[in-house]
């Protein structure tokens, strides 16, 4: 039988609660204590436990995660930390790309480096691209650092040499010779919290890992300590950007792969929903008060790229935040939320967000002093949310202040009325995000026709079926217990680990197949050391993949490989493969073209029980509604009114036709009028266009 | 849904809005579809590209936001000379037109301009454009080289890529037999017109959505509402005539670069009258580009948050005699039109200063300070046996000086403006190549001082790892004219470029550089705004205390004084700027 489970996914402004006790399951949310984050988790675990009536030498597993990494790095509430780079290299980091990512806006700037020049020390050395050593390491200028570390009060070091993906002698000796002279200083060596090419983006995220790591060892500890002391024994594991579990261990020493770990616990939870349904080709969407996320899922499996932005300061606009490079799953995320403040711009266009209420001050529709049209408040004045049905009843919305505000913002400038402008509004915002999910399948080259959608997330199922209506989307699925779905992902995570390396190879000409298989070999033992501390026996499944292109070509294809080693016909296997996903994804290939690997990757994972199949959908009849209520269609702008049923209400087979409105107390489902749902026998609802 | 309905129906508003949203996510799409599969170094690591979507009068409507100002708007004007030679009723499915005519497209032979009609039921109704640089035309190569367009490589006038019956094989075999690397420039004409068939395919879409047949009437709301808003903008200004010049270095003798602003009611003119005369070599500006960047440096200051389009272009209305390098004519050389051209922005801000009363940036390094080396056989001046060994090798990485420090704010260290690329990082340089970068770093002092000082230059310096000499295309400015200093702000400090063994050489042209040197680039800082003498004190102790600014710089530009632990002296700071002159 599978252990008890406990998923704990800390977010900004709630901390979500996913027990798994056999057949049964449990949630909860309580309010994030931010100075002191483990005493939320301390009182929600006790509530949770409470409820199941468990006793803590019950629980088998406690799965976390948790944005302290990312708050840390927006917020700048990091270690003072120092980055040691090769001598007359240390403003790599601070000139990024030399290029300004608003190109109208001369007041633009750049995000300040998490390192402030005088904390970036040089270290005489030089390797050069091929690995080889052009000037030795100065291990007493080194040495010599260090009593400036200690006057500027450092309590964490990256250690930034060129080419040290190549070769990392220079940044392994180096952080020998501090741990010696240092032992309390915390070190992150490029080469090994990112070893791939590119100097701007791995030392970046080598000051990344430094600059949060003494802040989450601290938290971890609290927290296990805490933990222990009132009697949880079970294993603590930690979930990674890329949805993989890992040890406390492993979480302490890159603790960069702890970011954006709540948006990949939605990621597993949607590939899990696709696979008891048995759909092949998916996008998940997700909204809550500031953000949207949007991410496409094919064959069960999330994408997995390398690289992503964190803190972006400048509308969310890409080149505005600090580039993280390590293993993650494939997303868009844009400032699209419930909060999301509406304005009127120069051209008289309606614009939503970035800019977001939070929770404090909220919507003015929770009448704690909000002023700005928002979201929630067009969709409370066009009557796609009630008033007073709002989490379960508990807080009462304000819809005449929905109105002030949507004509403040909105109206006024227009000459529209409250509810055209909220009308207004609600087009925009899912035009884009539709626009933001069309761009990203570009940048992506896959196609979001003819997927099916998964929305969860608290402001994601009003808006779910609008949107796949402009994403010509036949179905659309808002599973149970969509409210607290990273924390139910958590828990359908496996134990895994991702190693890249940077390793260029040409298939034309002189493929070698012995070093290559060398280096996968080092690859796979680095994984598999890893995901042996958490899964000594358990089977193990490797995925491997290369990234390949033309040569010359400015993008590189993520090919997925045979785990078997290479022999020389694998250039053949290698060169068909990249191949097929070129031509699946450009629609032709390009003659006369030699290809070429940059580098290769290894996903390391316990293999995931299999997934039951959802049953059959149950026959059932029309649902009688709870209540009518009016609604301003958005097509017409007329008042019609529409069915309202609440999903508690709704047993598996029954058939609601849209346009109708779905209640829980988390969320509110919209039926669109060319839509019709059906509760499937997991108790979804299953959104098929008609 | 009728988005026909008369304009009292007050969701017409709102379809309209999202249809031109929609407009501008479809040719961002274009865009990135192009960045995806170029292959050009300028394409895939730095964006220099454009794209957009024109009606059937080749007015452009809509142009993604990814891109760089010089493509942009002088491809914004391309699509009509398009017309002219292939007039809209000519055209069928299938069609694909295109050029690297400088005078037509984006300014030198190096810029592929590809057109592609869309088709809805038999009927055209829009046109996708796309421009990118790609890695190699024949000729002399990317350098200012040439003394005529015919030395700078193969010309392709306007006409067909590609017709229904097939590609236009010809040409694909004049262009492969033509240039250096044939197969990545055949891939870029490719990716070109790839990326038009995605913006195509996601118009219809779109048209299909909405239930629309045509784009005029969503196409006039555009136009006419990016007019009347920049029109706004433009009546916001003071109204007048404002003149500025800017002497810059040239190739062989210094240039001025002169324009007249006159903002009335009905838009903003600049006249050009008065700059000098074209050069003999390939620095000369064919006029559409001259329009491109002077149209983004008034728009950056008046307009920024307006899209680019006919509509809001069309009230920027530039003109530049043909006797000067501003409007050079064929068969001038053009090839590296970039230097002088990413200056007209200062000089248009120059104009907007006056009219503005300051409140605009001071001037900044402008041009890019790319690295652009290649070594081997036939590359350089050396001995035969020298030449042998001399691993071939071709490097174009994107530098950058500093920019102008700003109202209210520094300018940007290491920052490109007004061109919108991205470096090459050094890491991937010399990975491709025998070179060794042996520093990349901040001239500390290069930003112009001033209340708000100017972005920091930075220094590179670089020697090959092979026994050999190599070469650099120098493409330099504002080495002996520097970045001037606004308001009391005093100017950058200029570029230089030179042997790490002393010896001075030239900011443009090729050049070898001998077996065992280092050249040495340091590139010039932007100028400051305001006098420096009035810069907070507490800024100044900042700038040391993190290298930007040196303790005497400190002393004898700002007048601010510094304890050893980088607070300020208050009273012999209050003493020094006391007494001043």
């Amino acid at each position: 039988m599978t252990p008890t489970r406990l998923a704990v996914d800390i977010g900004g402004t709630f901390t979500d609660f996913a027990l798994e006790v056999g057949d049964q399951r449990y949630s909860r949310k309580v309010l994030t204590t931010p100075t002191a984050p483990e005493q939320g988790v301390l009182a929600g675990v006790g509530l949770i436990m409470q409820d199941a009536g468990l006793a803590p030498s019950d629980l088998g597993l406690i799965i976390h995660g948790t944005t302290l990494a990312t708050n840390a790095i927006i917020e700048r509430k990091g270690a003072k930390t120092a980055l040691l780079a090769t001598r007359g290299f240390r403003d790599a980091i601070e000139m990024a790309y030399e290029h300004r990512f608003e190109q109208y806006d001369i007041f633009m700037d750049k995000p300040p480096p998490l390192v402030p020049r005088n904390l970036r020390l040089e270290v005489p050395e030089r390797i050069d691209a091929n690995g080889g050593v052009v000037e030795p390491l100065d291990e007493a200028a080194l040495a010599g650092l260090v009593p400036i570390l200690r006057a500027e009060g450092v309590t964490s070091v990256a250690l930034g040499y060129l080419h040290s993906y190549a070769n990392p002698a220079h940044e392994i000796r180096s952080r020998d010779i501090l741990t010696t002279l240092a032992p309390d200083l915390a070190i992150t060596m490029s080469s090994e919290v990112c070893p791939e090419m590119r100097e701007y983006e791995r030392w970046s995220t080598a000051c990344a890992n430094a600059y949060v790591q003494p802040v989450m060892d601290r938290y971890l500890k609290l927290l296990e300590e805490a933990l222990r002391a009132r009697g949880f024994r079970c294993p603590i594991y930690l979930i990674t950007s890329a949805g993989g579990l890992t040890t406390v261990e492993i979480a302490r020493r890159f603790p960069i792969r702890l970011v954006e770990s709540g948006p990949a616990g939605g990621a597993i939870l949607a590939a899990h929903i696709a696979n008891e349904r048995r759909h092949d080709h998916i996008v998940s969407f997700d909204m809550g008060g500031t953000t949207a996320k949007i991410c496409l899922i094919d064959h069960g499996e999330p994408h997995f790229e390398r690289s992503f932005e964190v803190a972006r300061q400048y509308r969310f606009l890409k080149g505005s935040g600090i580039p993280i490079r390590i293993p993650v799953i494939e997303m868009v995320e844009i400032g699209a939320g419930g909060g999301s403040i509406a304005s009127v711009d120069a051209m008289q266009r309606v614009q939503v967000g970035p800019a977001s209420a939070g929770s404090e001050p909220g919507p003015a529709c929770y009448g704690r002093g909000g002023a700005n049209g928002t979201v929630t408040d067009a969709n409370l004045l066009l009557g796609r949310l009630q008033a007073d049905r709002f989490a379960g009843g508990k807080m009462r919305l304000d819809t005449n202040a929905s109105a002030a505000a949507l004509q403040a913002s909105v109206g006024r400038a227009l000459s529209l009325d409250a509810p055209t402008a909220a009308l207004g509004v609600i087009e925009v915002v899912e035009e884009n995000m539709a626009n933001a999910a069309r761009v990203h399948a570009v940048e992506r080259g896959r196609e979001l026709a003819n997927r099916v959608m998964i929305a969860f997330g608290g402001a994601a199922p009003i808006h779910a079926a609008r949107l796949a209506e402009k994403l010509d989307i036949a179905t659309v699925i808002v599973p149970a217990g969509a409210g607290v779905g990273s924390a139910f992902g958590f828990l359908l995570a496996p134990i895994a680990y991702e190693v890249v390396r940077t390793r260029h190879v040409r298939l034309d000409d002189g493929f070698d197949p012995a070093p290559l298989n060398v280096l996968r070999g080092e690859m796979r033992k680095e994984a598999e050391d890893v995901v042996r501390l958490g899964a000594p026996t358990a089977e193990l499944v490797e995925g491997w993949s290369a990234s390949m292109r033309y040569r010359g070509q400015g993008h590189d294809l993520t090919v997925t490989i045979p785990a078997s080693d290479f022999t020389a016909g694998s250039v053949a296997e290698l060169e068909r493969l990249f191949l097929a996903d070129y031509e699946q994804q450009f629609g032709r290939r390009i003659p006369d073209l030699d290809v070429e690997i940059l580098g290769w990757s290894l996903r390391l994972a316990t293999v995931s029980p299999p997934i039951l199949p959802c049953p059959p959908m149950p026959s059932g009849t029309a649902a009688e509604p709870a209540a009518h209520v009016d609604v301003v269609a958005p097509q017409t702008g007329k008042t019609e009114s529409i069915a309202l049923h609440n999903r508690r209400d709704l047993v598996p087979g029954a058939i609601v036709a849209g346009p109708a409105l779905i209640v829980e107390d988390e969320t509110t489902t919209m039926v669109t009028h060319r839509y019709t749902a059906r509760i499937d026998a997991l108790g979804s609802i299953v959104m098929t266009r008609t | 849904m009728d988005v026909h309905a008369p304009h009292a129906d007050p969701m017409t508003v709102i379809h309209q809005q999202i249809m031109w949203d929609r407009l501008i996510s479809v040719v961002e799409e274009q865009a990135q579809t192009l960045i995806r599969i170029g292959f050009s170094t300028s394409t895939r690591e730095a964006g220099d590209v454009s794209a957009g979507v024109f009606n059937t009068a080749g007015h452009m409507l809509a142009q993604a936001v990814t891109g760089t100002p010089g493509h942009v708007n002088s491809m914004a004007r391309a699509v009509v000379h398009f017309l002219d030679k292939f007039p809209a009723t000519t055209m069928r499915p299938g069609d694909i037109f295109i050029t690297n005519d400088p005078w037509k497209g984006t300014g030198h032979l190096h810029d592929f301009t590809v057109v592609t009609p869309v088709f809805r039921a038999d009927r055209l109704v829009a046109l996708f454009a796309s421009t990118c640089h790609v890695i190699d035309i024949g000729g002399r190569g990317m350098g200012p080289d040439a003394r005529q367009v015919f030395e700078e490589g193969v010309f392709i006038p306007i006409m067909r890529f590609a017709s229904a019956a097939g590609t236009n094989e010809t040409l694909l075999e004049i262009i492969k037999g033509n240039v250096r690397e044939p197969v990545q420039v055949v891939g870029d004409l490719y990716s070109l017109a790839g990326c038009n068939d995605v913006g195509g395919r996601q118009l219809l879409k779109m048209m299909d959505e909405f239930g629309i047949e045509t784009l005029d009437r969503l196409g006039d709301h555009i136009l006419e509402r990016s007019r009347v808003a920049t029109l706004e903008a433009i009546r916001a200004l003071p109204k007048g005539t404002f003149r500025n010049s800017m002497r810059v270095d040239g190739y062989d003798r210094p240039l001025d670069l002169v324009a007249t602003m006159t903002i009335s009611d009905d838009g903003i003119d600049v006249d050009f009258a008065g700059t000098s005369p074209p050069s003999s070599f390939g620095i000369n500006v064919p006029f559409c580009y001259t329009e491109a960047y002077a149209s983004f440096g008034v728009k950056c200051i008046i307009a920024p948050k307006i899209p680019n389009n006919e509509g809001s272009l069309a009230l920027l209305r530039m003109r530049a005699p043909t006797d000067c390098i501003l409007n050079a004519q064929p068969p001038l050389p053009v090839a590296t039109r970039h230097i002088v051209g990413q200056m007209l922005p200062d000089l248009v801000i120059g104009c907007l200063g006056q009219a503005l009363h300051g409140n605009v940036p001071a001037e900044g390094t402008s041009c890019l300070w790319n690295l652009f080396a290649f070594g081997g056989s036939s590359q350089i001046d050396a001995d035969s046996t020298e030449m042998m060994r001399a691993r071939v090798f071709n490097v174009m990485s994107f530098h950058s000086g500093g920019t102008g420090a700003r109202p209210g704010k520094d300018g940007l260290s290491a920052t490109a403006f007004p061109s919108g690329v991205r470096n090459v990082p050094v890491e991937v340089t010399e990975a491709m190549s025998p070179l060794l970068v042996k520093r990349k770093e901040y001239r500390t002092d290069s930003g112009g001082p001033g209340q708000f000082r100017g972005g920091l230059g930075q220094v590179m310096e670089v020697v090959s790892l092979d026994d050999t000499a190599f070469a650099i295309s120098a493409n330099y400015d504002r080495v002996d004219f520097p970045a001037r200093g606004r308001d009391g702000g005093a100017d950058g400090k200029a570029g230089k470029i030179s042997l790490g063994s002393g010896r001075l050489l030239k900011s443009k042209g090729q050049q070898t550089i001998p077996r065992g040197e280092t050249v040495l680039i340091e590139m010039p800082g932007g100028g400051g705004l305001g006098d420096p003498f009035t810069r907070d004190a507490a800024a100044v102790a900042a700038d040391v205390h993190l290298g930007m600014v040196s303790r005497e710089a400190a002393e004898t530009a700002y007048g601010v004084v510094l304890r050893s632990d980088y607070s300020v002296d208050k009273p012999e700071t209050a003493a020094r700027r006391g007494s001043r002159p």
